[in-house]
């Protein structure tokens, strides 16, 4: 966008998400954006927003702060929730369009929640389509280390980066470090419109494991022949775990919120593919010898 | 204690400054993480902050997302949490303070600390380990109502930020919440980085004036001894934070002490 339009652009990215998010960086980096590494706290999303709140605390005259989603201050969950409305609306038309009825479920992972927020917009006022959100469930609830805030209450009433939802605290407000394999979602804190949708009990709120995620990826790829994200694939591991409860004329959607491209040295690790590993060695042999002779 | 600052404690925040700007034109209010380095540290710094005639101190509480805060104040946070300073400890060490010291004691800090401790509970143990007052960073004050009245009803001093971006009207509505002295941001950003007084400070400061009778406090940025004689005429009190920790960091206790008496020296 910033590109586009002839703007100046500073990113700020936990430095842990800079590492295993390279894809990422390298892509904003030739759009001409400045990627800055954030060292502090658990070096993730939060201590990002962190960073980039002080940042335009100073620079606000001349500065516009774009988070990426559902969170933080108002009106800003609000507006990232407007800007994303057009997944939910294109969806809607499309799935009726394809099949002639609603979806019986939508399923979206939720980190801050920008890609939920966005296709569950549309269907808020349709009764009959049960809206589900996944979590990072990280190396499981009951080990601490995930990012399930909401899924099985573990996340606690809380007041930070300018925003009122459940975070994931301890019994004195500091916040815990999250765990997961997909940064997007390695967050501590959930969109306050999706908090209040829970509490409502209109969207439902479950999670997936790494473990599990990575498999659902293996599995959409060979049988979908899509690459979806880390993160997205969160969304498959409960809609393929519920499918077979479903009866074979209903229809469950499920938000692909991103491509896996991104996640290929993260994927290949956890795959352990060691053609890919082989390929990384001699490219990387090859630019040792280019600097040994100039 | 003499027994005039101890007449004080009774009067409330706002009385006690006026009494000490009576004798002086500016006062000087300074600052500690609680817990960071550690708290032997944290007593040294407030005995040399009473030798030097320091008039008010701010205590922080650490928390996990402090928005607010520059990279010092940052690190200062974060390595307190990991050596495990938790709420008894900070709540301890401001008693032993307020025993000890004649200089009033304020908290400051973030809103989830005082959210999850809850707003009465907070007020209560604030109060009874003698602190007068509170700062809370990242609290509007639409959302400050139920902390501020507990606080009245305790004798405590809820203190406001008025900042250079706040319209008139929006200067008017925080002083109709403050109480004992108002904080006013002398720029832009986080704390930590140098502000030059030169620019627009004086006019932010008319702004806040023309909200406000009660005494103002200028924060953000006050770094120097040139800069606390900057602040005179100005304000009523000049805030010293991260240049505190920056001496200590720097010249240890010794270089803590003659930085403290350098500030000091330039609010007589």
């Amino acid at each position: 966008m910033a590109a586009r339009l002839g703007l100046e652009c500073t990113i700020y990215m936990g430095e842990e998400d800079v590492a295993r998010q390279r894809p990422n960086v390298f892509w904003m980096e030739q759009l001409g954006a400045n990627v800055i590494p954030v060292l502090d706290g658990t070096r993730t999303l939060k201590d990002a927003i962190n960073a980039c709140l002080r940042d335009w605390v100073e620079s606000m005259t001349d500065t516009h702060y774009v988070l990426g989603t559902v969170c933080g201050p108002h009106p800003f969950p609000q507006m990232v929730m407007y800007f994303q409305s057009i997944i939910g609306q294109e969806a809607r038309a499309q799935i009726l369009q394809t099949t002639g009825k609603l979806p019986r479920r939508v399923y979206a992972c939720v980190g801050g929640g920008s890609n939920a927020s966005g296709i569950f917009s549309d269907f808020l006022d349709d009764p009959g389509v049960e809206l589900v959100g996944v979590e990072a469930g990280g190396l499981g609830l009951e080990t601490g280390k995930h990012a399930a805030r909401l899924a099985e209450g573990k996340g606690h009433p809380g007041v930070a980066q300018g925003y009122k939802t459940f975070f994931l605290q301890d019994g004195e407000g500091l916040m815990n470090d999250t765990h997961s394999v997909a940064a997007g979602l390695d967050y501590i804190g959930v969109g306050p419109i999706l908090a209040y949708l829970k509490e409502a009990g209109r969207v439902r709120f479950e999670a997936a494991t790494d473990r599990e995620v990575v498999e659902a990826l293996r599995r959409v790829i060979r049988s979908e022949g899509l690459v979806p994200a880390l993160e997205s694939s969160h969304a498959f591991v409960t809609a393929l775990k519920e499918a077979p409860q479903l009866s074979r004329d209903e229809v469950v959607l499920v938000n692909q919120s991103g491509r896996g491209d991104k996640d290929i040295f993260t994927v290949a690790d956890a795959l352990g593919d060691e053609r890919w590993k082989d390929f990384l060695r001699r490219k990387v042999s090859l630019y040792d010898q280019e600097e040994a002779s100039p | 204690m003499t027994l005039e600052t101890a007449s004080n404690t009774r009067q409330g925040l706002e009385a006690y400054i006026r009494g000490q700007r009576s004798r002086k034109p500016l006062l000087l209010m300074t600052h500690a993480v609680v817990g960071y380095p550690s708290f032997e540290a944290n007593w040294e710094m407030l005995l040399a902050m009473e030798n030097a005639g320091v008039d008010l101190v701010e205590l922080q509480l650490p928390f996990s997302e402090p928005i607010a805060d520059g990279p010092w104040f940052v690190k200062a946070n974060q390595e307190a949490i990991l050596a495990g300073v938790h709420w008894d400890d900070y709540f301890d060490l401001v008693e032993r303070a307020a025993k000890a010291f004649s200089f009033p004691i304020l908290f400051m800090g973030y809103y989830n600390s005082v959210f999850r401790m809850g707003a009465r509970r907070f007020c209560e143990r604030l109060s009874s380990a003698g602190a007068r007052g509170f700062i809370i960073a990242d609290l509007p004050p639409e959302e400050a109502r139920e902390v501020n009245s507990s606080a009245l009803e305790r004798g405590l001093d809820p203190i406001l930020i008025m900042s250079p971006n706040n319209s008139p009207r929006r200067l008017s509505e925080i002083a109709r919440q403050a109480s004992g002295f108002v904080y006013c941001v002398a720029r832009k950003g986080v704390t930590g980085k140098r502000t030059d007084l030169s620019q627009g400070v004086a006019a932010f400061l008319s702004r806040c004036r023309a909200a406000t009778n009660l005494p103002l406090a200028l924060g953000f940025g006050i770094k120097t001894q040139e800069d606390v004689r900057g602040a005179r005429g100005l304000a009523d009190i000049a805030i010293v934070g991260t240049a505190c920790l920056e001496a200590w960091e720097r010249g240890g206790s010794k270089g803590y002490r003659e930085f403290l008496h350098g500030l000091a020296k330039e609010t007589h």
